[in-house]
């Protein structure tokens, strides 16, 4: 840091808002795709698991294994394929979810109770409308619970992809290194740290409207 | 109350073959249509097993199983099992659905209209002693035991099945919330007309709620007949033991007062007044146990209703009762 300088320059924050709002879009916009991609392929793999469960093992592997991989280096290696582009953030992002999504996926399908599956299937309903209509139900706190924290993983991770040109608030923090100001890095940081915050608060709202009967005194 | 017709349920040399055991040997018998009929048995018995078949949770291995005549092999497993009430012991009520969506199921499933999904559903939550005002909107979660149970029954009935499979619903709830249950499985049952199989371990309730038991052993059925049959006359060895060593005074439980051979030549009044009155409608258990506890032999029936004096119960009356079933 430039001495003499302190460490949070207010003036500065009040005329760049146009430039943090934009950031913020921009972080939005790479956690929504990743989570909602990543979803969605953890979705059907995790159906396919629930079929075939044998594909379990191979699936939590490769997973795993992309999970471990270091952020700054998957970023890197993407580029000569993919550039300094959304699609090489994308793919990173999408690859860090689906660990984590798989596994509270099949473990919320699975924890419905054996009874209730019973139940339903001696009353009269097909395969399909008993996994839409009483399993895929039942599971939805267990799943969120799985999309909040690929959410908050995702935004902390988002920060990183400012390496190869995206980044959101991680741009602000990027920049705030380069030119050894305190203050656009603090932003940046502090920016980031409010938008997991809020976004887990927003998830646990839609799990509570979508599970009203988790609520019930028991 | 719309009215269920029940329907006959036949097991025709029903076997179910495992790889390494048969579970199933050879069944065969006949539910009438609107009784009651009790699996019972040692736990391996195949009495679970035999139920699920019904209902195609299990297939058969060979045989045939029929209701009303149809075997049930002819047909789909999913509209099948829309026709026939099921209950099983952990009730199975839907968590994240409200007392009154968990009755709805099966009529939902059918594609009834809205609103008749929801009149029959208030309906049958009354039926089961469940005020619909108080828990239609209630999830599983906020009741207890017995009352999730009830929900159960509302359930299976919902969509006036011509039978229904009950799977040892009461085994989980207390004895005192069980009796009342049985009772009004009983009330319930003779109003809507269902036939009924259920399955439980516990002879009591067998000889209790049952038109006929179905004992069985090892796969195989050892004695099939009315409960008073059953305790009088007991098929072998194993069933006498199964209904245990008191059978004599549990088929007691089954008499009544006013169907005993009374000594109408007694005056009332010449009745030790020491002697407790009994209804006609007293089981003779309950009456030796009266009669003994006040220390006479003998006691004056009187008719239910009316309070008319129809004569003298006596001990050696019971006594002769007891030993004409050896």
């Amino acid at each position: 840091m430039t001495e003499g300088e302190p460490l949070i320059r207010w003036d500065w924050i009040g005329s760049h808002l146009d430039e943090i709002g934009f950031r913020l879009l921009q972080h939005v916009e790479l956690t929504a795709i990743a989570v909602t991609v990543g979803f969605i392929i953890a979705f059907v793999l995790s159906l396919l698991i629930l079929r075939i469960p044998r594909i379990e093992g191979p699936v939590t592997w490769v997973t795993g294994t992309l999970y471990t991989i270091p952020s700054l280096a998957l970023f890197a290696l993407l580029i000569p394929y993919t550039g300094l582009t959304l699609l090489s953030a994308e793919i990173g992002l999408v690859s860090y979810t689906l660990l984590i999504l798989i596994r509270n996926i099949v473990r919320g399908i699975r924890d419905v109770p054996a009874d209730v599956i019973e139940a339903a299937t001696g009353m009269g309903y097909d395969n399909s409308d008993r996994f839409w209509r009483v399993e895929v139900p039942l599971a939805t706190a267990v799943i969120i619970a799985g999309v909040r924290v690929a959410t908050i993983s995702t935004i902390g991770l988002v920060t990183v992809t400012a390496l190869i040109g995206q980044g959101g608030f991680g741009f602000l923090i990027l920049i705030g290194i380069q030119r050894f100001f305190s203050t656009e890095l603090i932003v940046g940081a502090v920016c980031s740290v409010s938008l997991a915050i809020f976004a887990d608060a927003m998830l646990v709202l839609l799990q509570r409207r979508l599970t009203p009967w988790t609520r019930v005194a028991g | 109350m719309p009215n269920a017709r029940g329907a006959t349920v036949e097991f025709r040399d029903v076997t179910k073959q495992y790889a390494d055991q048969v579970a199933v040997d050879g069944l065969s018998f006949t539910v009438p249509a609107g009784k009651i009929c009790i699996l019972v048995g040692p736990s391996g018995s195949g009495k679970t097993t035999s139920l699920k078949m019904v209902n195609r949770l299990i297939e058969p291995t060979s045989g045939a199983i029929l209701i009303d005549g149809t075997d049930v092999l002819q047909e789909d497993p999913v509209q099948l099992r829309r026709r026939i009430g099921y209950v099983i012991q952990q009730v199975g009520l839907f968590p994240h659905q409200t007392i009154e969506e968990n009755v709805g199921t099966v009529p939902r499933l059918l594609g009834w209209p809205k609103d008749r999904i929801r009149s029959r559903s208030i309906e049958l939550l009354a039926l089961v002693g469940l005020d619909p005002k108080r828990y239609a909107a209630r999830y599983p979660a906020q009741l207890s035991g017995g009352e999730r149970q009830r929900a159960g029954v509302a359930r299976a009935l919902a969509a006036d099945p011509p039978v229904m499979l009950m799977d040892e619903p009461f085994g989980a709830v207390d004895p005192i919330v069980r009796d009342r249950l049985q009772a009004e499985l009983l009330r319930i049952q003779r109003d809507q007309g269902t036939t009924v199989l259920f399955v439980t371990h516990d002879i009591d309730e067998a000889i209790r709620l049952g038109d006929r038991i179905a004992i069985m052993k090892d796969g195989k059925l050892v004695q099939y007949a009315p409960p008073g049959e059953l305790l009088a006359h007991p098929a072998n060895e194993f069933v006498a033991q199964f209904v245990g060593s008191d059978r004599g005074l549990k088929r007691l439980g089954l008499l009544t007062a006013g169907g005993a051979d009374l000594d109408s030549g007694i005056e009332r009044a010449g009745v030790d007044p020491r002697a407790p009155e009994l209804k006609a409608s007293t089981t003779l258990r309950d009456a030796l146990a009266l009669m003994l506890e006040r220390g006479v032999q003998q006691a004056p029936v009187v008719d239910d209703n009316d309070g008319r004096y129809l004569g003298v119960l006596t001990l050696a009356k019971i006594s002769k009762m007891l030993g004409s079933q050896a």
